[in-house]
């Protein structure tokens, strides 16, 4: 369970994060949706203690962001966070190898090795698993730096716009891979969306944030309404029912 | 990989035995005794701008920046001139050197950790501003020592410009024991972070959500580096671009993240130019120029090439 309890973030007196709460229970996906600069990704890196916490309060599992030791809590949750820039010598194999690092601290297992090829194999990447990062394409990498954080094999995983650059079928095939994370391991998953639509069908809760603050929060069919993305976009988009579910006609 | 230290090891090992035998002519234990301490120092010196030079770069995460550029020498001749003023020649030529060398190795590591401590955290990887602070901040320090050599007497001043050089072919034997056993100690610590320093190449993010502890391990790193500059400097004077040579040849041999293969082989590179260099200069061509000068030469066209590929 991820608690966050009365949370405030300032960055030079710009109030980014107003007193959010949120209790994410184990199992499920949890999608993030919000405007740009609602302060999501600044959210998910309190979680993983990217940046220091000013006021409020974080557990994970019961661990005090913190106060847990980083190594614990690496074993415990994951993030891929929204901007990366690694030296571009890594290979992809290498890069999802350190997926293991937590666990192995540098002497890989035979286990550990399987759970990368695990991994390659799961986002389509074994027959790029020689390449160096920057010979990749744009989805090429982010479905690269996915991997890694899948093979860290954690009962948490905070993904910040895992979708960016992704064509449509390396995105369902991410998006179903999160549900069977999910359903069948019992997997939390926080996920930042800004495609409503695929909010809308693979999340078991939407939450949305505006200016720093909680706004809506719920089950997709419920939150998911022509007044939630005027109030929470300020856009007059319409939503339709498809198949049970609301989808956004652009 | 492995077939290219081994290669790399065996050069090595013909450029010290050449250094130690070419054009030797007497005595030879007395031969052997001298130039194996010379030789023992380049090794010493190579290892420690190597090593200081390769973890400052991962941790900043760019190829260009050392620690000399970045102004990590300047802070040692600062120290030193700070010690020379305040207690006078007479005092510091009466202790002895050995002693001299823990001040201000330890006044080095303070002023490093505080001053690097803070550019990097206020920076990050962002290598156009670090870039910048640190060429301003060695300026900085640079004029500081200037300004020193000015206020100081003449006979200070001596001093100070003495060890304000670099010298590769008389190195202080004095300091050779307390230089080794700091350089050992720093070594094994950086060997057995190779796997954490894998990680930290990823950068602070990564590193951290992998559960390396980005201030601790800034410090742990920017420590060592201090400790290493400290011995290499007060053994033969800042060099510059040495590093910056060393580890770009590294590179371009061997294209790797990994610093189980990385931190051998900067040493061994290190050992071939540094010993190869003084060898043929001092024993082949008869020293006219100093190697400190050619090195100097080469690492700063390089550094050149390197900042305009970069900025392309
Ligand atoms: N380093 C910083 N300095 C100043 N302001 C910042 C900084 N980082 C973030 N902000 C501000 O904090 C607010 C929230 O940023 P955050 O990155 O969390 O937004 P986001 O919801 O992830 O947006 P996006 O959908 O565009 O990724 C924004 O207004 C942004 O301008
Ligand atoms: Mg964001």
């Amino acid at each position: 369970m991820i608690r966050i309890d009365a949370v405030c973030h300032g960055i030079g007196g710009q109030p980014i994060l107003r007193d959010v709460s949120l209790e994410i229970g184990k199992g499920g996906i949890v999608a993030l949706v919000g405007p740009n600069g609602a302060g999501k990704s600044t959210l998910l890196s309190l979680i993983a203690r990217l940046q220091p916490l000013q006021t409020g309060r974080i557990t994970v599992d019961g661990h005090v962001i913190g106060q847990v030791r980083d190594d614990v809590l690496a074993r415990t949750l994951a993030i891929l966070p929204q901007h990366l820039d690694v030296a571009s010598r890594l290979s992809v194999r290498d890069l999802v190898g350190f997926g293991r690092y937590p666990y192995h601290k540098g002497r890989p297992t035979p286990q550990d090795l399987v759970r990368v090829d695990a991994a390659l194999a799961a986002f389509e990447l074994d027959d790029l698993a020689a390449r160096a990062l920057d010979t990749l394409s744009g989805g090429q990498r982010q479905r690269a730096f996915v991997a890694m954080a899948y093979a860290q094999d954690t009962d948490y995983l905070l993904l910040d716009e895992p979708l960016n650059n992704l064509d449509i079928a390396a995105s369902r095939g991410l998006m179903h891979r999160l549900r069977d994370l999910a359903r069948q391991d019992g997997r939390t998953v926080v996920i930042v969306l800004h495609d409503i639509n695929y909010a809308a069908a693979y999340a078991d809760r939407i939450v949305a944030l505006k200016s720093g603050r909680v706004v809506a929060d719920g089950a997709p069919g419920a939150v998911v309404t022509d007044a939630f993305l005027r109030t929470v976009f300020d856009t007059d988009a319409t939503v339709a029912h498809v198949q049970g579910r609301p989808m956004v006609c652009v | 990989m492995r077939l290219r230290l081994v290669g790399l090891s065996a050069v090595l090992g013909l450029c010290m035995l050449g250094y130690l035998v070419i054009g030797a002519r007497g005595d030879w234990g007395f031969v052997l005794a001298f130039r194996g301490q010379k030789l023992l120092a380049l090794l010493l010196v190579g290892v420690a701008i190597a090593w200081s030079t390769l973890i400052f770069q991962t941790l900043t995460g760019n190829r260009i920046l050392t620690p000399a550029i970045m102004g990590f020498d300047a802070l040692y001749m600062l120290g030193l001139g700070l010690l020379i003023w305040v207690l006078g020649v007479p005092a510091y030529l009466a202790i002895p050197p050995q002693v001299m060398m823990l001040g201000n190795v330890a006044l080095l590591c303070l002023g490093a950790l505080g001053l690097f401590g803070l550019v990097l955290r206020a920076n990050g990887r962002d290598l156009m501003r670090l870039l910048l602070t640190g060429v301003v901040l060695s300026v900085l320090i640079r004029s500081l020592t200037g300004f020193l050599m000015r206020v100081i007497d003449p006979n200070e001043y001596a001093v100070l410009q003495g060890a304000a050089f670099a010298r590769f072919s008389n190195v202080d034997p004095d300091l050779l024991t307390i230089a080794g056993g700091i350089t050992a100690i720093c070594g094994i610590a950086i060997w057995r972070m190779r796997h954490r320093l894998d990680v930290i190449g990823l950068g602070p993010d990564l590193a951290l959500s992998l559960g390396e502890p980005g201030p601790r391990s800034r410090r742990a790193v920017l420590l060592l580096v201090s400790l290493l500059v400290a011995v290499s400097t007060a053994l033969v004077g800042p060099v510059t671009f040495l590093g910056l040579l060393v580890t770009n040849l590294t590179y371009l041999l061997f294209p790797t993240h990994r610093h189980a293969v990385l931190l051998p082989a900067t040493g061994l590179v290190a050992g071939i130019v540094l010993i190869g260099g003084q060898g043929l200069l001092e024993h082949v061509m008869g020293l006219t120029t100093p190697l400190s000068v050619v090195i100097e030469a080469v690492g700063g066209l390089s550094f050149l090439v390197l900042l305009l590929r970069m900025l392309r």
